[in-house]
């Protein structure tokens, strides 16, 4: 009940905070929603202990598949958005069979390595993919009512409400995933896989699940976030934006569900109140940079930390509570 | 009784060094077969390639007449031959029950669509209460919500054995069990092995504490430097002169 009640005040705030924002903080916080994702799923990859750095690509082959199956096939664009996730996933299972010979530090660079292939392969070819300058007037989501709600995908805060509940029904399942035997099975596969194995635990097909699931989740936040721009380019996933995820994932701390979460959106409004505010947007990745090396020498467990430290001193007072009623 | 478990011929070369070399012997079913020999000897190579961890250089690995030599560790396991590992080898950060519970994770196969829909609680009580029993058995029910790596060495090495016992296996493969544990401790285990034998499991047992060996096991296969060198029931091993004489070569001794 009272947890319902949290739940309850928190989505009336998520429905009145575009409000009180102006139009440009609104258009951020669209970014923001679609960010969320975007590094709730590079968090489930992190559970079976690999660190990709093609998340991002990824990403943008969720975003340039789905621009293309709604210009070329004339594909209904929700529906072409799925099936840029289900592209990405795909795409996964694929890159799994060269990238899964590696582990640890041969896989991050691996994973980079295609990463820039795919990049490569987009700029070179114009057919289909629009070479250096990408794709552009991708098709917007189509305007729809709700009866109470009419929404209007010009307006940032209809694309909010919408990408937003996308992105909502997808924590949810990252989350039931997270909490399942499944979730349980990537635990192991990170932190002992011999002992998983020696349990019959198919390291392989466990490591390409959580795969393709994040990249799935990324590839759905990219088609999000191409048919809402309505552009799509190479740089756009470049890999100055996967030390943006790499940031915000270390800064909020990897243990917990929340923690990437937490460090997206606390580093996103640094970055857009404090930094453009006093004009020092061009020193982004500078300013990251520090912030990242920061973040591991000084807070290593990361901002997620901070809050189960506060929480767990909530919850060792409370049996006291009821020792002396 | 039939064979059930047969090494035929098994060698394993690391480089120039034969650390198993042309090793034979037969497991029966439901028996407590021991496997002993002074350090190095190559118990925990032989294990190694048993449980698929190595493929063998030669040779093979007969299970109920099948050629499980090369299979993959999660295949043998899915075959029903379990293993631990020498040195305490846990999920150090997750807790008691969820090491067992990842041990029941072949009787109950997680499913990634039922566990979203949430059509999977049934299956995941049974996990539940197979790991819960698992944790009784081997006297850790109450450490349960501990996390692994806190747990005292000889409570980790149950630990171990419980997550092995938790997937039903046919043969489990233990690989010094005893090790860490106090004299009390170690008797309470080798009850419990009895009980696991009459529950009809196989094990194979790699230990050097040669009181729990000769009180336990059926038949006992003793190698040194990777060869076979004797093999028969406790009397016999205990009086063996080759096995007498490689101890004594080596650094320990049989009591
Ligand atoms: N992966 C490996 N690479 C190279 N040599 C190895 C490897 N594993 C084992 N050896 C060597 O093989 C020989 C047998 O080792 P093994 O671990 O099987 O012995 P053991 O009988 O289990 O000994 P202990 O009683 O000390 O556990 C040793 O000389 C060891 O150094
Ligand atoms: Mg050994």
């Amino acid at each position: 009940m009272r947890n319902f009640l949290i739940l309850l005040v928190g989505l009336a705030a998520l429905i009145a905070l575009p409000h009180g924002l102006s139009f440009s903080q609104q258009e951020i916080l669209v970014f923001l929603v679609i960010n969320v994702l975007l590094v709730t799923s590079y968090r489930l990859l992190t559970l079976t202990g690999e660190w990709s750095l093609g998340h991002v690509v990824i990403m943008g082959v969720g975003a340039y598949s789905s621009a293309l199956y709604t210009k070329e096939l004339g594909v209904y664009v929700p529906v072409s958005m799925l099936l840029g996730a289900v592209t990405a996933a795909l795409l996964a299972v694929l890159l799994s069979f060269p990238l899964f010979r590696m582990k640890g530090f041969y896989f991050l660079i691996g994973s980079f390595a295609a990463g820039e292939i795919i990049r490569l392969i987009w700029k070179r070819f114009r057919e289909p993919f629009g070479g250096v300058r990408g794709i552009s007037g991708i098709d917007p989501m189509p305007d729809f009512s709700v009866g109470f709600y009419q929404f209007d995908f010009f307006e940032p805060v209809s694309y909010y409400y919408f990408a937003g509940a996308i992105v909502i029904a997808c924590l949810w399942i990252l989350w039931r995933i997270e909490k399942s035997p499944v979730g349980l099975t990537f635990h192991a596969v990170h932190w002992q896989d011999k002992l998983a194995q020696a349990s019959g635990v198919n390291l392989r097909a466990y490591r390409t699940l959580a795969f393709a699931i994040a990249s799935g989740f990324a590839g759905l936040a990219g088609a999000l976030q191409g048919h809402y721009v309505g552009t799509v380019n190479p740089n756009s996933f470049d890999i100055e934006v996967m030390v943006f995820v790499l940031t915000w994932a270390i800064v909020g701390g990897t243990a917990t569900f929340y923690g990437p979460i937490l460090g997206c959106i606390v580093l996103t409004v640094l970055n857009e109140i404090v930094l453009r505010e006093m004009g020092l947007e061009q020193a982004r990745p500078l300013i990251y940079g520090a912030i990242m090396i920061l973040s591991i020498l000084f807070l290593p467990n990361g901002l997620e930390s901070l809050v189960q430290k506060a929480t767990r001193r909530k919850t060792t007072a409370k049996p006291e509570e009821k020792a002396a009623t | 009784m039939t064979d059930f478990l047969e090494v035929r011929n098994l060698t394993m070369r690391f480089g120039g060094l034969t650390a198993v070399d042309n090793l034979s012997f037969k497991v029966e079913h439901g028996s407590i077969h021991g496997l002993i020999g002074p350090n190095g000897a190559g118990k925990t190579t032989t294990f190694n390639m048993i449980s698929g961890f190595y493929t063998p250089t030669e040779g093979q690995i007969l299970l109920r007449g099948e050629d499980i030599s090369g299979l993959k560790m999660h295949e043998v396991a899915r075959r029903g031959v379990v293993r631990t590992f020498q040195h305490s080898t846990l999920f150090a950060e997750l807790t008691v029950l969820e090491n067992a519970l990842v041990g029941t994770h072949m009787p109950f196969r997680p499913n990634i669509f039922a566990a979203i829909i949430g059509w999977d609680k049934e299956d995941r009580r049974g996990a539940e209460a197979r790991a819960r029993e698992a944790l009784e058995f081997f006297g850790l029910g109450h450490l349960a919500e501990e996390r692994a790596g806190d747990l005292s060495h000889g409570h980790q090495r149950a630990l171990g054995m419980a997550v092995a016992y938790a997937s039903h296996p046919d043969v489990i493969l233990l690989d010094e069990p005893f090790t860490g544990m106090n004299p009390e401790e170690t008797k309470h285990m080798m009850g419990l092995m009895r009980r696991l034998k009459e529950d009809g499991i196989t094990i194979l047992l790699v230990e050097h504490d040669m009181q729990a060996i000769m009180g336990l096991c059926d038949t006992i296969t003793c190698m040194s430097f990777g060869k076979f060198l004797a093999e028969g029931g406790p009397s016999e091993i205990r009086n063996h002169p080759a096995v007498i004489e490689a101890y004594l070569g080596g650094a320990r001794h049989v009591a």
